[in-house]
């Protein structure tokens, strides 16, 4: 084996950055495994605690919003379904955007006795809620079956939208995890932000109340109001509302905050040790 | 062929005397902000000491492939900043290295290692951490658990273990890593005598096979068994290098002349009252032949003179010990006797074979009426005790404060006779 030559610098850019990162996938992998297995240790439900919730959600939600309110549906869908299919990618984006803002604090043991990529905790926080989201759909399914109802082709579309949400929680997440090494507010921040969101985003609702209406176009500069409609529309046979231009704001907005949080948590991370 | 080259290493770090201001929360970095804004260009530095320091400063050194490296010197002398630095943990203020080779760093045992998770998991968990590659791990795996001794409870999460199977295990998976340099931080200091023992073997045979060795640890008797080089740290700075005899022996000798003697010529400026005021204490050790420094055989001598400015009292010395934790480990006390104006000594002989090797103080009090104390000199001399065995195979850190040889008796009562 050829052997390396490392230069350690004040302010050196890593040279060989992304090619240790993508080095390091093996132990990115067991970093996730870790996450996994350690999530429903000495409880005594286990992993039926993913199902649980976004049935537990649905249901309170059917009731207060289908039941009291009198929301209703796109034409041609089923109450319950439209909105377990907006929990469920709600859920998933929740989950890895706030395990992603505490993933450097929460790993402050490694941080300050062993060198890796330090971009890997972001990383592996979002397998939790990756394999949370896996257990939902299969809640998803079931109901689905329940309803007799069968998804069609737009179905090939799905993978994109949960890619998307994806980034999403890593470009927002990504920039929260470097600001909570030094501030510890981030950590009572995030889960306020998340309930704002829940109420901001068509979850329990259909995006289709709010199209035409003055306010529409601040509406969907939401970037997750594109993502859960693409979601919903790509499950539901695109029988669901789907505004194109919001998804345009989705993924530019994403991307915009992708590469903006990337910097600054490159620009960060040689710190975090004296920070932290 | 040197495999690290350290150029002008310096590391510096700025500490807020105002507690709160740089960790704190997001509220206060606004109100700070918003008030230099509206403040006067001048205004602004409420109360707000920065203090510069250096962790370390102008280091330079390099290392030859196959060298075991020792790495000595006084809490906070730099050492395990030098160490973070060549692991990349933290960034060098200033300077550069040049490292060529994989290097594992150890700096704890059981890195990462999460307590819910079972012996098995947290193998492949550390392993990797410590930049081993799976199938490197799979290799080693029964090696591993062999030689940490944990093969009954692999499949128990380590929260279960007792601290001396967790240690066992974490070094174990050290132990069998591969890299060119290592870097090991005080992990010695852990562990039972025959561990140990196995554990210092590893790594002597480790070096063996060409690979080189940074081993940091306020253990001289494991840096002298170990390493053929030693840098000696003081204060941030690279005061000596060599060869691991001569770098200790200075080390040791600095130690016992600088700090063991204070003194004051004349009572205006002495530390001290209207009453009394200290003109000498020292440390005068009673070394036995060619040797430069206290260890756990050395027996001492307290001296401590001072100027009594009253014309008649009863006056009596009471000196106190601390260990490094400020623990008080011990205090005696003189007889009370009346004085009169003038200069007073006072010898206090603590004797060899008493106190366990480590830093302590020593803090004299003069008391009047066996009640009254006049003036205390806290923090009056620190002094280390080197550590000192003979036929003992065993490097860990002995335990206890002091270390007396009382007599202890062991026979074979009933022989067995085949």
């Amino acid at each position: 084996m050829k052997t390396q030559e490392v230069i350690i610098q004040a302010g050196r850019p890593e040279r060989y950055y992304w090619r240790d990162l993508w080095r390091s996938r093996e132990l990115l992998l067991i970093l996730s495994m870790r996450d996994i297995s350690v999530r429903y240790k000495q409880t005594a439900l286990g992993a039926s605690w993913s199902l649980i919730r976004p049935l537990a959600t649905m249901l309170v939600m059917v009731f207060v919003f289908s039941m009291v309110a009198k929301l209703r549906a796109d034409p041609g869908v089923p109450y319950p379904l439209m909105v377990l299919s907006g929990i469920t990618i709600w859920t998933f984006f929740s989950n890895a955007f706030t395990q992603i803002s505490s993933s450097v604090t929460a790993n402050a043991n490694l941080v300050s006795k062993v060198y890796f990529p330090r971009l890997l905790m972001p990383l592996s926080a979002v397998a939790v809620s990756l394999i949370d989201f896996l257990i939902t759909m299969v809640l998803f399914i079931i109901v689905a079956i329940w309803y007799a109802y069968v998804p069609d082709w737009h179905l090939i579309y799905m993978p994109l939208f949960v890619l998307l949400a994806m980034l999403a929680a890593f470009a927002f997440g990504l920039f929260f995890s470097a600001i909570n090494v030094r501030f510890r507010d981030v950590g009572q921040l995030i889960p306020f932000l998340v309930q704002i969101g829940f109420y901001a985003c068509p979850i329990a609702y259909s995006s289709r109340e709010v199209a035409g209406k003055w306010f529409e176009k601040y509406y969907i500069m939401n970037p997750l109001v594109g993502i859960i409609e693409g979601f919903r529309w790509s499950l539901l046979g695109g029988k669901t509302h789907l505004n194109p231009q919001s998804l345009v704001y989705s993924v530019g907005i994403t991307l915009i905050c992708l590469s903006f949080s990337l910097y600054f948590f490159r620009k960060r991370e040689n710190s975090f040790v004296d920070d932290i | 062929m040197s495999v690290i080259t350290v150029e002008n290493i310096s590391k510096q770090y700025i500490i807020d005397h105002k507690r709160g201001k740089g960790s704190s929360s997001i509220r206060d970095a606004i109100t700070h902000t918003v008030k230099g804004w509206f403040a006067g260009p001048k205004e602004d530095t409420d109360e707000l000491t920065h203090e510069e320091f250096w962790a370390l400063r102008d280091v330079n050194f390099s290392v030859e492939q196959g060298d075991r490296v020792g790495i000595v010197g006084h809490n906070g002398a730099g050492k395990s900043t030098l160490l973070k630095i060549l692991s990349k943990i933290i960034e060098p203020t200033s300077g550069s290295v040049k490292i060529r080779g994989r290097v594992a760093s150890l700096l704890e045992v059981g890195t990462g290692f999460h307590p819910e998770l079972t012996g098995r998991e947290n193998i492949f968990l550390n392993g990797s951490l410590l930049g081993m590659r799976k199938d490197e791990i799979k290799q080693s795996f029964d090696e591993i658990v062999a030689f940490a001794g944990v093969e009954r409870f692999l499949d128990t999460p380590v929260k279960r273990y007792s601290s001396g199977m967790y240690v066992r295990l974490g070094f174990a998976i050290s132990a069998h890593l591969n890299p060119e340099i290592m870097i090991v931080d005080e992990v010695l200091a852990v562990g039972d005598a025959e561990f140990q023992k196995k554990s210092l073997g590893k790594m002597r045979d480790n070096s063996a096979s060409g690979r080189t060795i940074l081993f940091v640890s306020h253990n001289l008797t494991a840096v002298q068994a170990l390493c053929n080089k030693t840098l000696y740290f003081e204060k941030g700075q690279l005061i000596e290098q060599g060869e691991t005899n001569q770098v200790i022996a200075s080390y040791l000798s600095k130690v016992a002349r600088t700090r063991l003697r204070r003194e004051w010529k004349t009572p205006e400026e002495a530390p001290g009252n209207d009453l009394v005021r200290v003109h000498r204490m020292e440390l005068i050790p009673d070394y036995p032949d060619n040797l430069t420094h206290i260890d756990v055989r050395t027996s001492m001598r307290v001296q401590f003179e001072f100027w009594n400015m009253m014309d008649r009292a009863n006056l009596n010395l009471s000196l106190h010990l601390y260990s490094l934790t400020g623990e008080c480990i011990f205090n005696v006390g003189s007889q009370s006797q009346p004085y009169g104006k003038g200069l007073i000594q006072g010898e206090c002989v603590i004797p060899g074979y008493f106190l366990n090797d480590g830093t302590y103080t020593i803090s004299v009090m003069i008391v009047k009426d066996t009640v009254t104390p006049l003036y205390n000199m806290e923090e009056g001399i620190t002094f280390d005790v080197e550590d000192y065995r003979e036929g003992v195979a065993w490097y860990g850190k002995w335990p206890g404060y002091v270390r007396p040889q009382f007599p202890f008796r062991v026979e074979a009562l009933e022989p067995i006779i085949p």
